[in-house]
């Protein structure tokens, strides 16, 4: 059976990390969470984001799921949680997410403590209590039906569908096969695939709730009068020889593997334990779809590239997969593993084995290449106004 | 990988695509053994750009991974280079339904 060493949690599956998230509730409070990290240890993150402190309603929701899903995360031991004081997203429940999880957690608030630098001194005392509390848990084996693994691609280009993507779909499939979950996204790159999907979704509803997640997206273009020329596929994605959605929608749900679609989550809404494979529905952009993925309880994500992105997770460990074999030697220190030798002939199912040990050891500890250079951007998924209208029932 | 490498050249993904990716840099004049015959490069094609096997005209399907990636808006000759010059998606076309409601 495979395992991996992580840490055991009271509520839910274990860690791979074990960090205290500094996490804000806006952006005005992301400088001050910044800074408390900076002043604590390596092993205290923050989550610093662009969110203002008044979204409308439907916004503040998405903000209240995706920083309470961030704040249960698996991989998160302790949580302290950073307003200016004036925002609608309610800091109480952002906390009684990780508390509910048995996880300790401290609020702070700018207005109470009496400024930014009383902030900074006061969450600099409780992240260092927080990360004192969590820092003597041991690494103990967990099997690995306890991980939920998300996959993303990013800088993708022709050999993504050929290479990375079918060869961490093989990863996939090897996870599910031993009881875990396994999730992707980026629902724009189901358009021109989506009927491949459908045809391996476990059952009708499942079936009907993708195919209008996807016609959603695909309407919004519509709707604008325009079309998804330029920016679907992107023009790095044109010029890696990818020519229309399609193309890059057939390649890309390859990462997801083989085995039946299970169900399919909003975005940031908490991912089944033990689930299969499970779809989340996010916008195309990496760092915001990385993002809700961690908060859905992703601990590990794979992220294939063909022509180089290096993007990280300030609390998920980013594994990079790259099939092409000059972003893999140019970039070979922000690489993981080297998918480019399927070109030549490598097995798919040979760099699946490679990928799904590469996991296992990274759940164990392993740091990854985003990881050794801190990279961790942050950002939540921004509402665009007519999905606004949607949800207010205006559209 | 999937599929079949045509030549050491193209990858063809599924018997039906009518199309083949570049696995290298190749020159124009490139032969790709294809269907008992050989399409010749008419021009040269980056590594993962597509190259037509077949003639194509104006809305005929383009086939890769065995599925519609889209279709010609221009004819296509054999061994011509297939991208966003002379193939267009079909889906997300909000252009197309606003010509639609003008015409």
């Amino acid at each position: 059976m495979a395992t991996f060493d992580g840490y055991p949690r009271e509520s839910g599956p274990a860690g791979v990390r074990n960090y205290v998230a500094v996490i804000p509730l806006s952006v005005t409070a992301s400088p001050i969470a910044e800074a408390v990290a900076d002043r604590t240890a390596a092993n205290v993150r923050a989550t610093p984001h662009q969110m203002g402190t008044d979204p409308p309603e439907a916004a503040r929701e998405q903000v209240e799921r995706t920083l309470s899903g961030v704040a249960r995360n698996p991989n998160v031991g302790a949580a302290l949680v950073v307003s200016l004081g004036t925002e609608t997203v309610d800091a109480d429940a952002v906390a009684d997410a990780a508390a509910a999880a048995g996880r300790d957690v401290e609020t702070l608030s700018v207005h109470e403590v009496g400024g930014t630098a009383a902030a900074v001194d006061e969450g600099t005392e409780l992240a260092r209590d927080l990360h004192a509390e969590i820092t003597d848990r041991r690494r103990e084996e967990c099997d690995a039906s306890e991980l939920v693994f998300g996959v993303e691609c990013g800088g993708s280009d022709a050999t993504s569908g050929i290479a990375a993507n079918p060869a961490v779909g093989a990863a996939c499939d090897r996870l599910v096969r031993d009881g875990g979950t396994a999730t992707f996204s980026e629902t724009p790159e189901f358009i021109g695939a989506e009927h491949v999907l459908a045809e391996r979704c476990v059952n009708e509803t499942v079936r009907e709730r993708l195919l209008e997640r996807v016609n959603r997206r695909e309407a919004t273009a519509e709707l604008m009068d325009v079309d998804l020329r330029g920016a679907q596929p992107s023009p790095g994605n044109q010029e890696g020889g990818l020519t229309t959605i399609e193309e890059k929608s057939l390649g890309a749900i390859s990462k997801g593997g083989t085995t039946p679609v299970r169900g399919i989550v909003d975005y940031a809404e908490r991912l089944p334990v033990g689930g299969g494979l499970v779809l989340m529905d996010t916008p195309g952009y990496d760092i915001e779809s990385v993002v809700g993925k961690v908060a859905g309880g992703a601990q590990v994500v794979a992220f294939t590239t063909g022509r180089g992105s290096t993007t990280g997770n300030p609390l998920a460990p980013v594994i990079k997969v790259t099939g092409n074999p000059k972003t893999a030697d140019r970039l070979a220190a922000n690489m993981d593993v080297d998918a480019s030798g399927i070109i030549d002939g490598e097995p798919i199912d040979s760099v699946g084995d490679r990928i799904y040990r590469t996991l296992l050891d990274v759940a164990s500890g392993e740091r990854t290449a985003a990881e050794r250079r801190q990279l961790e951007e942050f950002a939540v998924n921004e509402l665009q106004p007519n999905e606004l209208a949607e949800l207010r029932g205006d559209a | 990988m999937k599929g079949t490498v045509l030549g050491d050249a193209g990858l063809h993904m599924a018997a039906q695509d009518n199309v083949v990716t570049a696995i290298d840099d190749l020159d124009a004049g490139t032969g790709i053994p294809y269907d008992d015959r050989t399409v010749e490069l008419v021009e040269a094609i980056p590594f993962g750009h597509k190259v037509a096997l077949v003639p194509l005209e104006p809305g005929d399907a383009v086939v890769k991974y065995g599925e519609t990636i889209g279709e010609a808006v221009e004819p296509i000759a054999p061994g011509e280079w297939v991208h966003t010059h002379n193939c267009e998606s079909r889906r997300g076309r909000g252009d197309r339904t606003a010509d639609r409601e003008v015409a």
